[in-house]
């Protein structure tokens, strides 16, 4: 049965290798600083201890106050898994490094967040919107998404 | 004498393309220089339109994600919510989940095969054989649920109702005679020659380079990296069962065909051993139709026909998914498609396609 390291477990390891990087942990995930995000996941990878070696899923939530970009990791070899986050406060301009030079696996995920979500990915090879087209305003998956009222209306109201 | 790169659009309305997906390559010659998938023409916004949905009415949603593939959708998004609501399904559902799920990873592994052969050019035979079988399983989930492809049989504690009395005959008889099947789609593909120069050695991906680019499934294993979620982190019942996991070792596009042969073998020992375990009971452990699963969050992945799948929600205690993200292998597999493609040639470019075998429903959500 995978383990599922719990956030403190990570929380412990990850400020082990750098000092004062973790904001904070709960049972599932932990919190780790957002300018630390490529040098931490770099470290969950290549440690042995850690090995990290598969990134399940990058994903984000709108908060409406923060948003948190959510890292679900897994080891093939230890046969763990765990949940890593960032948190990112504002709405506007929301940055943060790419980790697609750790895991390859992170490039289409990261495009689908920047698309649907607008975080964009600082370092990233190919940062553009992929399921919605060139051109498209706004970000759908926001909490404070609208859709544009259609520019015309069926003959009977509506 | 000078020539110059063309830029070839294949798709998004090809046949060989397996839905509305478009390959802009720039080729020199029959050589591809470059590859970018441009994706998105199916794009429905599921995850925008589960957040107004209660937790039950989703499960309708996840049938539109593979659409070839809806039962085990619907298993990954109900362990998703079991996890988050504490609720555990009885045993008689989760056998029946069991059974369900791996008759839907013989329909998906038949189709990827029939439809990796036509792009070969064996033009519709095999795969008018695969669908064949298929029309059959598709015929037992008729009577499990009324439905074919959009099933949403499983519910949120369980399934929606028992089998009845005829589908065990009807199950056991597709069982004993799928093997010969197999045999016989074998005896026509697997040591043909044109199969064999088209298919070996071609469109490699190293076990390294799979696990790094998040490559799960029949596309891993391919590759020679035993990672199943059904040993790794068995749910349901794929505890009590006992099968193999097989392994290609070169990771070219034979590989991956003769993976998912070689699975759905595996498949029919896993309903086997189901249909001998299962004893009657319940199965479903709640018929509440809305839920306020605490405030929380939970991901269970599963093993889907085309890896893992999983459904990422977060609860705010309301009947609704605050959000919900699904973990695609569909899209997610096509992470190294540049890589499988360039220096082959346009032909090739077909074949590595179909092999990585993605459902556009799944990749545009």
């Amino acid at each position: 049965m995978t383990a599922a390291v719990s956030g403190a477990d990570l929380a412990e390891a990850v400020s082990n290798y750098a000092y004062d990087s973790v904001m904070d942990s709960d049972r599932d995930a932990a919190w780790v600083k957002p300018e630390l995000i490529l040098d931490i996941c770099r470290f969950l990878r290549n440690d042995p201890s850690q090995a990290y070696d598969l990134l399940s899923s990058v994903t984000a939530v709108d908060y409406v106050e923060f948003f948190d970009v959510v890292y679900h990791l897994t080891s093939i070899s230890r046969n763990a898994s765990t949940v890593l986050k960032v948190r990112l406060y504002g709405r506007e301009a929301l940055s943060l490094s790419s980790v697609t030079s750790v895991w390859a696996g992170a490039d289409l995920q990261e495009r689908e967040v920047y698309d649907l979500l607008g975080v964009s990915f600082d370092g990233h090879p190919n940062l553009k919107r992929m399921l919605t087209w060139e051109g498209f305003q706004g970000h759908p998956l926001r909490r404070d998404y609208l859709e544009p009222p259609l520019p015309y209306t069926w003959p009977h109201g509506g | 004498m000078h020539t110059q790169p063309v830029i070839v659009n294949i798709g998004p309305h090809h046949p060989s393309t397996h839905g509305v997906f478009r390959m802009r390559l720039t080729m020199d010659g029959e050589n591809i220089l470059d590859v970018e998938p441009v994706i998105g023409y199916l794009h429905r916004g599921s995850e925008k339109l589960a957040e107004e949905r209660h937790y039950t009415q989703v499960i309708t949603l996840t049938d539109r994600m593979d659409y070839v593939a809806s039962m085990t959708n619907n298993q990954a998004y109900v362990l998703s919510c079991e996890q988050l609501t504490g609720i555990t399904a009885p045993d008689r559902g989760q056998y029946l989940r069991v059974i369900a799920a791996e008759l839907q990873r013989i329909v998906s592994h038949l189709v990827a095969t029939g439809f990796f052969l036509q792009d070969l050019g064996a033009f519709a035979t095999p795969l008018m054989y695969a669908m064949r079988e298929r029309e059959r399983v598709l015929d037992l989930f008729e009577m499990l649920c009324g439905a074919r492809i959009t099933v949403s049989y499983m519910r949120i504690g369980g399934v929606f109702q028992d089998a009845p009395a005829e589908f065990w005959p009807a199950l056991g008889k597709i069982v004993d005679e799928l093997p010969a099947f197999i045999d016989e789609l074998e005896g026509l593909i697997s040591k043909n020659e044109i199969v064999l120069s088209r298919t070996q050695g071609v469109s490699v991906i190293s076990g390294r380079d799979a696990v790094n680019a998040s490559i799960t499934g029949p596309v891993l294993r391919a590759s020679g990296v035993s990672w199943d979620l059904r040993k790794a982190a068995p749910y349901d019942v794929y505890d009590r069962v006992s099968f193999n996991v097989p392994l290609g070792d070169q990771g070219d596009n034979y590989d991956r065909y003769i993976i998912r042969i070689r699975e759905i073998r595996e498949s029919v020992k896993i309903i086997e051993q189901c249909v001998k375990q299962i004893e009657p009971g319940p199965v479903r452990a709640t018929s509440a139709m809305l839920f306020r699963p605490p405030v929380g969050e939970s991901y269970v992945p599963i093993e889907a026909p085309k890896g893992e799948l999983g459904f990422y929600l977060v609860s705010d205690g309301s009947i609704a998914p605050y959000r919900m993200h699904v973990r695609a292998p569909s899209l997610i597999n096509l992470t190294l498609l540049k890589q499988m493609l360039v220096g082959w040639k346009l032909s090739d470019a077909i074949v590595s396609f179909g092999s990585i075998d993605v459902n556009m429903g799944e990749v545009d959500r």
